[in-house]
């Protein structure tokens, strides 16, 4: 009970301090919106093309977005030695991991439902015809990237060329993630249910959050501490 | 007296290579649809099997290096990734070449071609994120910490292979797969001195390592004076 109260106060914390500054969620936003927009010189919108690549937009936009939010992590802690206060606070390791894990998914999550209409109405997509199978893809495969993306920015915060270095070593860590993610929303923008061969993929994202999650919680205390 | 060894050892590798690609060239026959060019699967596969034996160590050795904080565990982390990163580049080459001459191109999506190009990628962050890090103590430990979550995405895009139909040849070595009994011995047979190329790769890489922190261990001595 204390763990996760423990983990609870860090996630408010850290979402608190966004809100008022709005400064990550400010970024990213209009990134993802600019990047929705790039798309469109790309290609010819047509609907059959939609149909092919929908899903594949979307989480290319949703992973630029996300590494924004993700670099801000735990490079806000520097400022002030505020990193190094959190690490002697009575809250463990572990607990301040996942409190901005929370943190940072219920931000892009945010961010993801706000992009989702916007992409709606720019390419012609009817996007809330699976919305609940729709739901369970992102509520997972946000949460894969958030929690391989916050231990890497726990691993990074200290280094020369942070912001270069955390989507260079995140993405290819991410790719089966993102892929499952691709291969499942694509479809399901079209209107399909998952179903059949699709199940392996959503077992795929099942798999990578558990393993990754369990992974980042042991190993987050030799990153932060040593 | 070790480096002679190894110098001797990598002479020993190089003999048998040579013997081997002599057997390859003149006692092996052509494959009967490939033809001539078959012959690079007996560079290929074992540069594979070389590259993920480094990957696996480097996986060893990055944990004993939590568990024992002694340096010389992070030295062969660095030389087992660069050494299998050299294989890693020396299959997806040689692959490329074969197909080059049997699909007509080099490179396609294909899962498995795809997945190896990930390990590489992941792999080369590792040394990337080496660069960056100038303190050894810090380094070697958020490169550990880095080594293990790249070897475990490695099974998630191999195990991915299994539900997809892939143009990359079905495997020959397990499962339902067959191969001449010859070529199936050239195969083990070659993988021998390559393997042993490997060892002595990364001896030499660990043996830099080790001067590498002696010289500065020198420098921060000058510099305390």
């Amino acid at each position: 009970m204390l763990f996760l109260r423990q983990v609870l106060t860090i996630t408010a914390k850290d979402l608190r301090s966004e809100l008022r500054t709005k400064e990550a969620l400010n970024a990213s936003l209009a990134f993802a919106l600019v990047i929705l927009l790039l798309f469109s010189f790309a290609f010819d919108a047509n609907p059959e093309m939609m149909r092919e690549i929908s899903g594949g937009l979307l989480w290319l936009a949703f992973a630029f977005a996300g590494a924004l939010i993700l670099n801000r992590s735990f490079a806000r802690e520097l400022v002030n030695d505020c990193l190094d206060a959190l690490i002697s606070s009575p809250v463990p390791g572990a607990a301040l991991f996942l409190g901005k894990v929370l943190a940072n998914y219920v931000l892009l999550l945010g961010i993801e439902v706000v992009c989702l209409p916007i992409f709606g109405v720019f390419y012609n997509v009817r996007w809330a015809q699976q919305p609940l199978w729709l739901a369970l893809v992102l509520i997972l495969a946000t949460w894969g990237v958030c929690v391989v993306g916050t231990i890497f920015s726990a691993l990074t915060v200290n280094l020369r060329l942070r912001e270069l270095m955390l989507p260079m070593l995140v993405y290819p860590m991410l790719i089966p993630c993102l892929m499952a993610a691709m291969m499942l929303t694509t479809p399901l923008l079209a209107g399909q249910p998952i179903e059949g061969d699709l199940f392996a993929w959503l077992r795929l994202l099942v798999g990578f959050d558990i393993i990754f999650t369990s992974l980042a919680v042991v190993l987050i205390d030799t990153v932060l501490i040593g | 007296m070790r480096e002679k060894t190894l110098y001797g050892l990598g002479a020993l590798a190089i003999a048998l290579l040579t013997h081997n690609i002599w057997k390859m060239l003149v006692n092996l026959p052509d494959e009967a649809f490939q033809g001539a060019i078959f012959r690079i699967i007996f560079f290929h596969v074992p540069a594979a099997f070389t590259c993920f034996t480094c990957f696996l160590v480097s996986l060893i050795a990055g944990i004993s290096y939590l568990k024992t904080r002694d340096l010389k565990w992070d030295a062969l982390g660095v030389s087992t990734t660069e050494v299998g990163l050299a294989f890693g580049a020396a299959n997806l080459l040689t692959g490329m070449i074969w197909a080059r001459i049997i699909w007509g191109i080099w490179w396609t999506w294909d899962w498995r071609l795809t997945s190896m190009l990930i390990c590489w990628l992941l792999y080369g962050g590792y040394l990337v994120l080496r660069r960056a890090i100038e303190e050894p103590t810090e380094r070697a430990r958020l490169s550990a910490v880095m080594s293990i979550l790249s070897f475990s995405v490695v099974p998630f895009v191999f195990f991915s292979i299994k539900w997809f139909r892939t143009q990359h040849p079905q495997p020959v070595l397990y499962g339902e797969g067959k191969m001449d009994s010859g070529y199936r011995a050239m195969l083990f047979g070659n993988w021998v001195p390559i393997l042993m190329i490997a060892i002595v790769l990364v001896a030499v890489r660990m043996m830099q390592e080790r001067r590498q922190r002696e010289v500065d261990a020198l420098r921060r001595s000058a510099h305390a004076f």
